[in-house]
């Protein structure tokens, strides 16, 4: 066990941060929402399942097939991005539109809101079930898979790179949004107190629309990294990868945007670490103790609320 | 008249909390509504900033029906409120909370509002960066008062500003809210402990159980037996 972990530790530590920066993109999808709304859109791995399809069918309407190179490989990726993310957005929006907003308007309890998440994820996984079929499909390569670099005895390869590249880069992205412009000064207005944030003038509705757009989008992101690494999808593909995602959010504290990163990255790593150390079979039961643990030890999470910080 | 409200009811689920107000308030006036605790008088303050909704009657500012107006409207109009328990966003800074009172305009051009603001609190220039959660509750009080004057109401809701506050402070507080309608803006209170509120404004109206059962000139409340036994603690009251 011991020699295990100590000899897989650098592949362990690559995987791990590999896979923790899809958890991490998905997971600030529930901590914005929860943030806002404070509602758990349970949804929202079916978000991130419908972007998975949603590269899979721009590679087929651009007809790639195989591995490309140079520009065009560049151009490939970001057409699969640039899609990806306008459909996990644009469904984020909708679902938000008619799963919850009606039930907002009404003053319904968030219990009511929590079951319609969960119908409405069941109603997209069949919908897609029924219309794609129950089978995996695979996403065809889009690039050669070459080791860059060794660090240890773990091999760097230019896709698990990519996957923390653009991750980092997302996170970033966000976190200017939501500290630097005018609509994330609402989010995180309407997150501390919706109340006064209303007396201050800002429109509810288009906070938790946009909340919904970002959220989306980077499940788009995910589900777009996710294709060129696993190369594959199937119509329950966002379950267990939604509840990691969830699970990383508890972890790194739900509401908090930086804790997203933090919880999907170590959740990466320790589930990884896990596995190595028990064996592979033990993965997705390392990675639901650590959940068990958090909720029973430390339930604000490592980093505590933040997007809301102590609200009364 | 810059505010008038007619008949005004609202509901909180199946009780009516308001029960057919009417009040008005001139521009420039400082008017107060005084009542016990559960007399309506923080629903008021809500249904007029927009965030209850009306079962019936209608809410007149500055000659335009605004009854059925969305809350997040109600600042360019030039409706600001500073409410109950200061709604002081906790995570964000002292200038982040001011910055918010500019939220409802486009171009945030608020140099001259935060001088002014500043000028008015020159407490909050030395807490600057200091979060907001973290400040005094007198120190709150003024970062409301101030973040609302930042959206350059020309009508200015105070839910209670001297709860919980030290006698000195909320004499301190009143002092600028004298100051802030000398300068032009019209001010609407709502006070638990009104002898300060009374000797600051012009005009009251005393709220019960969601109706009004008294209105009349401040100075006169303040000599009115009934209402110094009900709402100014009993004792002399200047």
């Amino acid at each position: 066990m011991w020699n295990d972990f100590v000899t897989q530790f650098w592949p362990s530590t690559i995987d791990g941060l590999t896979n923790g920066s899809i958890y991490a993109l998905v997971a600030l999808g529930y901590t914005l929402v929860y943030g806002v709304l404070r509602l758990i859109n349970f949804a929202h791995s079916e978000i991130f399942m419908i972007g998975t399809f949603a590269s899979l069918f721009v590679l087929d309407w651009i007809n790639i097939s195989g591995p490309q190179t140079g520009l065009a490989l560049v151009g490939v990726l970001l057409m699969m991005l640039a899609v990806s993310m306008a459909v996990s957005g644009g469904s984020a929006v909708l679902l938000e539109r008619i799963a919850y907003r009606p039930l907002r308007k009404r003053g319904a309890s968030r219990l009511a809101a929590l079951i319609s998440a969960i119908g409405a994820s069941f109603f997209l996984q069949e919908l897609f079930a029924i219309w794609q079929g129950r089978d995996q499909l695979s996403i065809p390569r889009v690039m050669d898979k070459e080791v860059l670099f060794n660090i240890g005895s773990g091999q760097v390869r230019n896709d698990k790179l990519l996957v923390v590249v653009a991750a980092i880069l997302m996170m970033i992205a966000l976190d200017r949004f939501v500290n630097g412009s005018r609509l994330g000064r609402g989010i995180r207005a309407t997150a501390q107190d919706p109340d006064t944030a209303v007396l201050m003038g800002v429109n509810i509705d288009r906070v938790v629309l946009v909340t919904f757009l970002l959220g989306g989008m980077l499940a788009g992101v995910a589900a777009m990294l996710y294709g060129v690494f696993f190369e594959l999808t199937q119509y329950n593909v966002g379950f267990l990868l939604g509840i990691k995602a969830f699970t990383a959010a508890v972890l790194g504290g739900i509401g908090n945007i930086r804790g997203a990163l933090v919880g999907g990255l170590a959740l990466g790593l320790i589930e990884n670490y896990g596995a190595s150390f028990f064996g592979s079979e033990w993965l997705n039961v390392v990675a639901f103790s650590v959940l068990v643990l958090v909720l029973m030890f430390r339930p604000t999470g490592i980093l505590g609320e933040n997007l809301q910080r102590a609200r009364a | 008249m810059l505010l008038e409200v007619e008949d005004l009811r609202v509901h909180y689920g199946k009780i009516e909390a308001i029960r057919g107000i009417s009040i008005a308030v001139d521009e420039g006036e400082i008017v107060t509504l005084i009542g016990a605790n559960g007399a309506g008088k923080t629903t008021t303050l809500k249904t007029l900033s927009g965030l209850r909704r009306v079962t019936s009657g209608s809410v007149r500012f500055a000659g335009e029906d605004i009854t059925g107006v969305a809350g997040h409207k109600r600042v360019t109009l030039g409706i600001c409120q500073a409410p109950e328990g200061r709604g002081i966003f906790p995570g964000m800074t002292v200038m982040e909370n001011l910055d918010m009172g500019t939220y409802a305009r486009k171009s945030p051009d608020h140099a001259a509002d935060l001088d002014r603001v500043l000028t008015l609190f020159p407490r909050l220039a030395e807490r600057r960066k200091q979060s907001g959660g973290t400040l005094s509750g007198g120190e709150q009080q003024m970062l409301a008062i101030g973040r609302a004057m930042m959206a350059r109401p020309r009508l200015l809701l105070l839910d209670e500003p001297s709860m919980g506050l030290a006698p000195l402070i909320v004499q301190q507080i009143f002092q600028i809210l004298k100051e802030i309608n000398d300068q032009g803006t019209t001010i609407l209170l709502v006070e638990q402990n009104a002898t300060q509120a009374l000797q600051l404004s012009d005009r009251a109206y005393v709220l019960e159980t969601g109706s009004v059962i008294k209105s009349a000139p401040a100075a006169e409340l303040l000599d009115d037996p009934s209402v110094r036994e009900a709402y100014l603690g009993g004792a002399a009251a200047h």
